[in-house]
Parts: C-alpha cells; sequence; structure tokens
C-alpha cells in the first residue's frame, strides 16, 4: 500500500505534469477562462488517461517494443474519440466551449508520457496509482489556473453554472487581460515563479 | 483570392496558433531557447503541417466521407501525421544530407505537436476546398514559426538580463510570451 501512495503523492507535487515538467501546457492555457471548463477537461483527460494506461499496462508483454508508439497512439485515439462523443450527446455546452481541445487530448504530452514511462513498464495496480497521482496533479494545477483567471477576469466567482460572489471592485470593473490569451500566460508564469520563490520548485 | 489572403492572415497572425489558441506550446518553450535550433524546428513544422494537410483533405473527401465514417477523424489523422512525419524523415535522410541535419531530431518531435493535429481537424470542421487547406496548414505554420523565431531572439537576451531568481528561465518566458500575445491582440480588429 505504502508503495501505491508514494507514486499517488509523487505527481502531485514532485512531479506535478504542469508546473515541475511544463507537459500538457495547451489545454491548460487553453480552457482555463472558467472553472467549470476545467473541470470539465480535468475529468475528460482523466478518463482517457486511467482507460488507454489500463489498457497499455494490460496488454504491455503482447506489445513488440519497435511498434509501441504507434499502437498507443491508437489506443489514446479510440479513447479520446469516445470522450468526445459522450462529451457532444450529453454535454453540448461544454463541448462547445472547450472545441477542438477535446480531440486534441491525444496529442497531450502527458498522456503518451505516462503511458511510455510507466504504463508500458508496469502491473496494472501501480499503473492505477500513478495515473490517479497525475491525473490529480494535472487537475489541481488547471483548477487553480482557472480560478485566478476566472476570478480577476469577470470579478465573480460560478461553480456548475451556480454563481458563487462577487468581488466589490472588480465586479464592477473587472481586468479583462485575465480572460484574453495573455492573462493565461501571465498567471502561469506568475504560479510558477511563486512555488520556485516559496522552494517547492527547483530554480535554473 | 480575396478569400485566400484572408485565411492566410487570420491563421498567421490575428489568430496565431501560440499566441491566440494556445497550441504547440510544448516544443514552443522546449526549442526556443537558441535561434538556430528555432529555425530548424520552424521550417520543419511549416513542411509537415504543408503534407499533412494535402494529405488528411485526400483521405477525408475520399475516404471518410464517401463512406460517413467522420468520427473516425482522429483516429485516422494522427496516424496519417506520425506516419507522414516518419517517412518524411527517411526521405530526407537518403536525398539531402544538409536538409537532415539541420531538421534531424526535430521532425520526430513533431509528430506530438498539437498545432498540426489543430490544422488537420479545423480544415475539415470548415469544409475547406484543397486550396484553402493548404493555405491554412500554410499559415499556420508561418505563424507559429514565427512566434518561435520570435520568442528565441528574446530569450537569448534574456539569458544574459539580471532577473530575480526564482523568475529565471520559464517563468520570465512565460512572461515574455503574454507581451508578445498582447501585442498580436491589436491585430484582432483586421479580420
Amino acid at each position: 500500500m505504502g508503495k501505491f501512495r508514494k507514486q499517488f503523492v509523487s505527481g502531485i507535487i514532485a512531479a506535478n505534469p504542469v508546473f515541475m515538467l511544463g507537459l500538457g501546457l495547451c489545454p491548460v492555457l487553453a480552457v482555463s477562462v472558467a472553472i467549470d471548463y476545467g473541470i470539465g477537461m480535468s475529468g475528460a483527460v482523466m478518463f482517457v488517461l486511467m482507460a488507454s494506461n489500463m489498457v497499455i499496462s494490460f496488454i504491455r508483454k503482447f506489445v513488440p517494443s519497435i511498434s509501441r508508439i504507434p499502437i498507443f497512439i491508437v489506443i489514446i485515439a479510440t479513447f479520446v474519440t469516445i470522450t468526445t462523443l459522450v462529451f457532444e450527446a450529453w454535454m453540448p455546452a461544454l463541448h462547445e466551449a472547450l472545441g477542438l481541445f477535446l480531440p486534441l487530448i491525444v496529442v497531450n504530452c502527458i498522456i503518451l508520457g505516462r503511458a511510455e514511462a510507466f504504463a508500458s513498464k508496469n502491473p496494472v495496480a501501480s499503473t492505477i496509482a500513478d495515473t490517479l497521482g497525475a491525473t490529480v496533479g494535472f487537475a489541481l494545477a488547471l483548477v487553480t489556473i482557472c480560478f485566478f483567471r476566472e476570478l480577476f477576469g469577470t470579478g465573480s466567482l460560478s461553480l456548475f453554472g451556480v454563481h458563487l460572489f462577487t468581488l466589490p471592485v472588480l465586479g464592477e470593473d473587472p481586468i479583462l487581460l485575465f480572460i484574453l490569451p495573455p492573462g493565461a500566460f501571465l498567471v502561469i508564469g506568475l504560479l510558477l515563479a511563486l512555488l520556485r520563490w516559496r522552494g517547492v520548485a527547483q530554480s535554473e | 483570392m480575396n478569400e485566400l489572403i484572408v485565411i492566410f492572415v487570420s491563421m498567421a497572425f490575428v489568430n496565431n496558433v501560440v499566441f491566440a489558441r494556445y497550441l504547440g506550446l510544448c516544443p514552443y518553450f522546449g526549442v526556443s531557447k537558441k535561434t538556430g535550433p528555432a529555425l530548424g524546428m520552424g521550417m520543419a513544422v511549416i513542411f509537415v503541417m504543408l503534407i499533412a494537410a494535402a494529405a488528411t483533405w485526400l483521405i477525408n473527401h475520399y475516404i471518410l466521407i464517401p463512406f460517413n465514417v467522420q468520427f473516425m477523424q482522429i483516429v485516422i489523422f494522427i496516424l496519417v501525421i506520425s506516419s507522414l512525419v516518419q517517412i518524411t524523415e527517411l526521405f530526407i535522410k537518403r536525398t539531402s544530407a544538409t536538409l537532415y541535419n539541420a531538421l534531424g531530431i526535430f521532425l520526430a518531435l513533431i509528430t506530438t505537436n498539437c498545432a498540426v493535429l489543430f490544422v488537420t481537424l479545423w480544415n475539415a470542421l470548415h469544409d475547406y476546398t484543397f486550396i484553402e487547406s493548404i493555405v491554412s496548414a500554410l499559415g499556420s505554420g508561418i505563424g507559429f514559426a514565427f512566434a518561435l523565431i520570435l520568442m528565441s531572439g528574446i530569450r537569448e537576451r534574456l539569458e544574459i538580463a539580471d532577473c530575480p531568481r526564482s523568475m529565471r528561465g520559464l517563468p520570465i518566458a512565460f512572461i515574455a510570451a503574454m507581451m508578445l500575445s498582447l501585442a498580436l491582440i491589436g491585430l484582432g480588429g483586421m479580420i
């Protein structure tokens, strides 16, 4: 049990895919306009990563190592197609908002990275622990960035369509920059600097 | 003709793949430390985008649409792109040693560049004609190369700049990207 816990925790902090390794930046920056989108995207990535890594870990002994990358990509693409169709059918608003970033999960480097580095070499049980850690780390990073962008960019916060609160001054004059593309670069740059300043992450 | 110019300018500058759509960020921050490799990566991306757009347009219009299996687009397109990248790599290795040495490792990295998959899916989504697809791929490729080369110049200067220790490297690069992205927003009213 202790081994599984270590794998899980390392994905959240020490090997956080977004802040520490700089992987999967595209969806993080693109959909981080509102917390709802962040949760939707995290859910999609979590499902694809979990399902494809379990399959990859399951068949790891039958896959010839020379053709493993194309095989992994086909498995991942299959689950991404399933996710896209499910979102389109049951969550059309979210599907519309996430747009082409749902199909683009295929080329998310976290997924192929975890498949190549962990799932293809380890049994199913520890793969599940590793995948949970990586996806929770990804979701935490994504939702943190969403939180700051929505808070400063719109001056208010809402969750699952329910309005939570409005800031006094910013509610009337929100800092639009945070919702626009530059805001994403600004927030992740400052968060990364903050983590390094506090000594959580290594400085260069 | 007007239509084509609009598509080109829109893909290259107004909706720049990096600054407005946040695509291809992993290679963007990974390869933009020096101008030389940035130039090589930019050229390789333009090249792969062009052939990928042409190949996926043909497959989409002559195989997927007649058989009504467009839901297979993601699986087919990513396979086409990764095999095209491999074939291109082999072809360039055989024909031009200079070009291979210049592009070399970057070609292999392009499969995971989401900008390439994005362009092919975007073309299919918008029902572009063959010529329009090529122009849109050319525009995106040039937009990516433009952003990459610009950034590498800035980062070479940042190396010797005196900035706080915790901002060095990636954080300050993100802030620089923010400034560039802010500048490109000014073009938003053009189209």
